[in-house]
């Protein structure tokens, strides 16, 4: 379905990514990690098509996915950044409608799939008309997510979407999370740095170090089999008895 | 990129060229000029009068700025006519060093299309001045009596003193031994010499306070100063078009002498009245021409200001608008064109205003026009900074969820770009508002009214009455326009971006 063919790219002298390949699993959580630097957000900026490769391509189902591109497709794809980039100027409901709207979707359509995103991403129906600075961290996030589930896209690409949040908030919606994308079986690639989340969200990790992929495979396999040292040094860097608990459960 | 950059030139140069399309250079009446000094004025009053009595239709287009800006106006043909001095036209217009003789200034003057009148009858040249007072206890007559007296305290205006055929030449052909020279203030020097804070100063032959201070003016014996004949300066396609025009000017030469001037110098400057009227009067004194001199009232007069100044304003910010707002856009979005766009908006805001109209008479010609697209250059700047700054201080991360939410270029513009620059943008309308409704009063120094004409004619009249009634009203339309722009802050910068965090 999504799938990246050797692909690289260098800001000025620096390589961010060097000739990574990957399938992303059809309705499976991949998630991307590894330290800050290895180019994770570049690799998920380039799979979204909102920067263009070096060389390489990435294959959209079937379609090649660059910034010229990618237009047509971005309706089959959902997007979701760190600090929500929420339009100021708009509600939270016209921030989630507003595609909708610009593709002349009618009213009662608009409302139908807003009141199931709010339900779905347990965001508050008389929420949805405050603007973004009137919601905290947490709700924005979710109506972050809301906007990109708005049309319904095959694919979900979330960049370090809880990574601005304070802990409780953001365990919280880690669990959320997790409910959301096993209850829509969509096919979703997720950066994080984090370990614990990563193994709680994640069917697939992608351990990446400056621009490499260093080893694919479960949080179970990536504990228990590194490839090499690094992989177990970056796993046992981030144990903690809560991410035990939670990769045992 | 170069594109980019010839569009917005090519829209700017646009305006100039169907705004001068549309202003013919011959209009079906006489238009006198006149510079923007008592004298000057009221010249030009009498000749539209005089020329209006003989059925000719006449417009006066009244103190227009200084020696350069009528003579442009004159050889643009935005005017027909207008009042100069001989000194003025040797040495400014025809930038000469010696003096020519009135057949010789004729002969250079003709080859540019221009005719020139016998004198009106007066010199009004630099003279130097006493008072009557002292001239009779001393017995002085002419300068070179200044010579037996080396104690006399002289005090000559700033411009006096560094003028080639100023004080240090007069100083020269007399050889005056006086060594208490200052320079200071030309009004100063008058009151300074009726308090006797100085024994004498540089005038003019015709000024008005020579009657008011009781002055001596001493007798140029050497012949020092060089000659200043006013006369009338006219286009010579004026026979052609309005044959009797030029033969009714010529029966004012030799008419107006220098004790008449000085007369109606200070019935205008000391007694207040009117030029119109001052200059009605004249006619029929000396020709027996009725004329009315119509008189408007204050409250109409500053209506007719506003009006004027309102539409100024008007249409060179919608024109600014306009154009700056694309042109803002364009520079954001691309970084070559943004430094070239900002680069020339940003020339424009260097240009002194005065400069800048001057600049616009070859174009446009003089009036409301040219006064309107020199606003319309200036009031470009602020609000294409301002849509460049609004859109490219727009978060990254709100910029990338538009284009990944699926939005074409064009609905990320309307839908999200434009409605959250809307408050920078408007600031920057704003400020070009406040600006240009000040600036716009700078306008009535090429004939384009406004506010401006009553501070003018103010200054030069030193009414105080009359220059508030222009600074009064252009304050106030500079509050207006600013609380105008904070209504339309809250009508067009979207609710969301005007809430402070109120977090439920």
């Amino acid at each position: 379905m999504l799938e990246v063919k050797s692909v690289s790219k260098s800001f000025g002298a620096t390589k961010a990514l060097d000739q990574v390949s990957l399938d992303i699993a059809p309705e499976q959580t991949t998630v991307l990690i590894g330290p800050s630097g290895c180019g994770k957000s570049t690799l998920l900026r380039i799979m979204m098509g909102l920067l263009a490769s070096d060389s390489g391509e990435v294959r959209f189902l079937g379609a090649a996915v660059t910034p010229q591109t990618a237009q047509p497709l971005r309706p089959k794809m959902g997007y979701v950044i760190q600090d929500g980039g929420l339009f100021p100027h708009l509600t939270a409901a016209a921030n989630v409608s507003l595609t909708a709207r610009y593709l002349g979707w009618e009213k009662p359509r608009i409302r139908e799939r807003l009141e199931e995103l709010s339900s779905l991403t347990r965001f508050p129906m008389d929420g949805l008309d405050r603007y973004p600075v009137q919601l905290s961290g947490g709700q924005r996030q979710r109506v972050s997510l809301m906007r990109s589930l708005m049309l319904d896209p095959k694919v979900l690409l979330l960049d370090e979407p809880l990574g601005a949040l304070d802990p409780m908030i953001r365990h919280e919606l880690q669990r959320d999370l997790r409910n959301i994308f096993r209850t829509l079986a969509k096919t979703v690639v997720m950066v994080t740095h984090d370990m614990c989340e990563a193994s709680y969200l994640g069917q697939q990790l992608v351990l990446m170090r400056e621009g490499r992929i260093v080893q694919i495979g479960t949080s179970v396999q990536l504990m228990n089999q590194p490839v090499e040292r690094f992989v177990a040094d970056f796993v046992n860097a981030q144990k903690s008895p809560l991410g035990d608990q939670e990769v045992a459960a | 990129m170069n594109r980019i950059a010839a569009i917005g030139l090519v829209a700017i140069a646009g305006v100039g060229i169907a705004a001068s399309l549309s202003s013919p250079p011959h209009a079906a009446e006489i238009r006198v000029g006149s510079k923007a000094f008592t004298e000057s004025v009221t010249l030009g009053e009498i000749f539209t009068g005089l020329l209006g009595d003989s059925g000719l239709k006449t417009e006066h287009r009244r103190e227009l700025g200084g020696t350069r800006l009528l003579w442009d106006a004159l050889l643009a043909g935005e005017i027909d006519m207008y009042p100069e001095y001989t000194g003025t036209i040797t040495h400014e217009i025809l930038a000469q060093a010696q003096s020519y003789s009135d057949d010789e200034i004729r002969k250079k003057l003709a080859q540019r299309g221009v005719g020139m009148s016998r004198s009106l009858g007066f010199n009004n040249t630099y003279a130097i001045g006493v008072s009557a007072e002292l001239a009779r206890r001393l017995g002085l007559e002419k300068i070179s009596d200044l010579a037996a007296h080396p104690s006399l305290r002289l005090g000559f205006s700033n411009e006096f003193m560094d003028r080639a055929d100023g004080w240090p030449s007069l100083c020269r052909v007399y050889h005056l031994p006086q060594t208490n020279v200052r320079g200071l203030d030309h009004d100063l020097a008058y009151r300074a010499l009726a308090s006797g804070g100085i024994d004498a100063t540089d005038l003019y032959s015709t000024d008005a306070e020579i009657r008011y201070y009781h002055l001596k003016v001493l007798r140029d014996d050497l012949n020092h100063f060089p000659r200043y004949d006013a006369v009338m300066l006219y286009r010579l396609d004026l026979e052609p078009r309005f044959p009797r025009a030029i033969e009714v000017m010529r029966r004012l030469e030799g008419k107006i002498s220098t004790p008449a001037m000085i007369d109606m110098n200070a019935a205008v400057k000391l007694n207040k009245q009117p030029e119109s009227q001052v200059a009605a009067r004249f006619l029929q004194e000396s020709l027996g021409i009725h004329s009315d001199a119509s008189n408007e009232t204050s409250a109409k007069r500053v209506w007719r200001l506003t009006a004027e100044h309102l539409s100024l304003v008007g249409i060179s910010m919608a024109a600014a608008i306009v154009l700056s707002v694309p042109l803002g856009i364009l520079a954001a979005r691309h970084a070559v064109a943004g430094q070239t766009i900002l680069g020339i908006t940003g020339i424009f805001q260097t240009i002194p205003s005065l400069a800048l109209l001057v600049f616009m008479i070859p174009l446009l010609g003089i009036g409301t026009l040219p006064a309107i697209a020199a606003l319309f250059l200036y009031s470009l700047l602020p609000i294409v900074r301002n849509t460049y700054t609004g859109l490219r201080d727009i978060a990254p991360s709100v910029r990338e969820s538009a284009v990944a939410i699926g939005l074409p270029r064009g609905a990320r513009l309307y839908l999200v770009e434009l409605p959250i620059a809307s408050r920078s943008i408007l600031a920057g309308i704003k400020t070009s508002t406040v600006i240009n409704v000040g600036t716009a009063t700078l306008g009535a120094l090429i004939g384009a009214g406004g506010y401006g004409q009553a501070i003018l004619t103010g200054i030069r009249l030193d009414d105080m009455g009359l220059i508030l009634q222009g600074a009064v009203p252009s304050a106030l339309m500079a509050l207006a326009a600013q609380g105008f722009f904070e209504i339309a802050d809250r009508v067009l910068i979207p609710k969301g971006l005007r809430l402070k965090g109120e977090m439920p």
